[in-house]
């Protein structure tokens, strides 16, 4: 792998910079207020939005409330044991959210029914079913997709109760994030890393990117290091990639 | 709404520093008698506390590796430190903070010295003022340092972000709050490496570039404020030959 690797090439055949196929599903669980499922080569991931009315966060009472999680669960590879989340997972999930949640994906504002009392609460919670590397993008591409297949159901206030009124609204959508994993590998960078290229990996950095080309999430991972040449390759790196996969995303947009 | 007023028309911020200065940073080596090696920093409003214990024998036993030694970390905010109690419970930041740390130590410890050891590192953040990632940091290399464990270099930390369309150095806990980007980035300031970097907020390119050599830049600042206070904990006013005349070059420069 190293040799391989080196010379520019990679054990499935793609160059340093490829990302693996990605397949779209979206509406796959009905009882879910939006759902989609991922592949991404060979890590699967389904995503399902529910939405529901509660108390805003603390410091952001005007706004509705978005609550991204992941879970890797234990039908995605011998090497997961059911149990609490460790360390990885609550990384994984952090990161996932940090990546919707800083790009402004929803637009929150609009989601207020009293404010500072009542707001539109929208859960995405991901299963990763199938793991083989890179499941921060794959959890991601999950999320954005179920958002985007989502219809809102419209809550009003009468007297005080909130009432489903059973009609459905498009959500509020923003911009698209795009979230681009490398891994360091010696002294090459390398996009969308299968699970066996990260068992070789020093350092991981996931970049996250909205419609507008901008910045809007990072995370280095992993106990190795960068160079800022590095950074600043995998960062130009995730902008040009990102775009392609925004493409196939906003096909979702009907 | 109101917005507050993040920097004033004279270029001057909350707390009256222009946007490349660093909050007051404090680093006291040797604090805690029991640790192997202790340090405390005061970074701005943050106070933090780290104990290094080991290198030691690892238990479980299992978690021990044959080539070398296993590095523990523990981020961990005390109830009193923010301005609503916070549960005492690690909480999922923490964890990721934990972790991220750890990662961000690991490359400047020359943990093959020490198969089938364990090294923890706790940090006790006793109040919070906003970049107590990068301050815990900070303090933890040093930590490592008084405890004698064999080092490549140490890790200084930093964080840069935007305050109201401006890169500013070094965000305090309301502009973290009310501004809108925030990059910690953790370096090895001689060997050039990056071991830390996150950013939450929207940076353009050009931002980007200029948030992360800001930070770099407030990294080798922290490193200089590092390596004075171990100079002063081991030498005292006696510097080693040959230190003095660095320490002065350095100051020229």
């Amino acid at each position: 792998m190293f040799d391989l690797i080196t010379n520019g090439k990679r054990l499935d055949g793609r160059s340093l910079e490829d990302t693996r196929d990605l397949e779209i599903e979206i509406d796959i669980i009905k009882k879910a207020d939006g759902s989609a499922k991922v592949k991404l080569g060979n890590s699967e991931v389904i995503a399902g939005v529910k939405v529901e009315t509660g108390a805003p966060f603390e410091g952001l009472e005007n706004k509705g409330a978005l609550i991204v999680t992941a879970e890797v669960l234990p039908i995605a590879s011998p090497y997961i044991e059911p149990g609490p989340p460790d360390e990885e997972t609550i990384e994984l999930a952090r990161v996932v959210d940090r990546g919707i949640r800083e790009s402004q994906m929803i637009d929150l504002d609009k989601l207020v029914l009293i404010p500072g009392k009542t707001v539109y609460v929208i859960f995405v919670d991901c299963s990763i079913i199938n793991a083989d590397g890179n499941l921060f993008d794959a959890a991601s591409y999950a999320v954005v997709a179920a958002l985007l297949s989502t219809k809102l159901p419209i809550f009003e206030i009468h007297d005080e109760k909130v009432v489903d009124t059973g009609k459905k609204q498009e959500p509020p959508i923003r911009t698209l994030p795009v979230s681009i994993t490398s891994i360091r590998i010696r002294n090459n960078i390398i996009v969308d890393p299968t699970a066996e290229e990260e068992s070789c990996m020093e350092s991981r950095i996931t970049i996250t990117t909205n419609s507008n080309n901008e910045y809007t999430a990072i995370q280095k991972g992993s106990t190795g290091y960068f160079t800022l040449e590095q950074i600043k390759f995998a960062a130009q790196t995730a902008r040009v990639k990102a775009e392609t996969l925004r493409t196939k995303l906003k096909e979702l947009i009907k | 709404m109101d917005q507050t007023i993040l920097i004033d028309e004279n270029g001057k911020r909350t707390d009256g520093r222009s946007s490349d200065d660093l909050r007051d940073i404090k680093i006291t080596i040797g604090v805690l008698k029991n640790a192997d090696g202790s340090a405390s920093i005061e970074f701005g409003k943050n106070k933090i506390m780290v104990a290094v214990y080991g290198p030691r024998e690892v238990h479980p036993k299992h978690m021990a590796l044959p080539d070398r030694c296993v590095l523990r970390c523990r981020y961990h905010m005390s109830p009193f430190s923010t301005d609503t109690r916070k549960n005492p419970a690690p909480s999922r930041r923490e964890v990721e903070i934990s972790k991220v740390m750890r990662e961000a130590l690991e490359p400047a410890i020359m943990l093959e010295d020490y198969p089938r050891a364990a090294i923890d590192v706790f940090v006790e953040v006793l109040q919070a003022d906003g970049g107590s990632r990068c301050a815990g940091i900070a303090a933890a290399s040093v930590a490592l340092a008084d405890a004698g464990v064999n080092m490549k270099d140490l890790v200084a930390a930093c964080a840069a972000g935007k305050v109201n369309d401006k890169i500013v150095l070094d965000i305090n806990d309301i502009e973290d709050k009310e501004g809108s980007a925030d990059m910690p980035v953790a370096y090895l300031p001689n060997l050039e490496q990056i071991t830390l970097l996150q950013l939450d907020g929207i940076l353009d390119e050009s931002q980007f570039n200029e948030c992360l050599e800001k930070a770099i830049h407030g990294c080798k600042m922290v490193y200089e404020i590092q390596r004075k206070a171990l100079i002063e904990k081991y030498f005292g006013n006696d510097l080693p030959e040959g230190e003095e005349k660095e320490l002065e070059e350095n100051k020229e420069n």
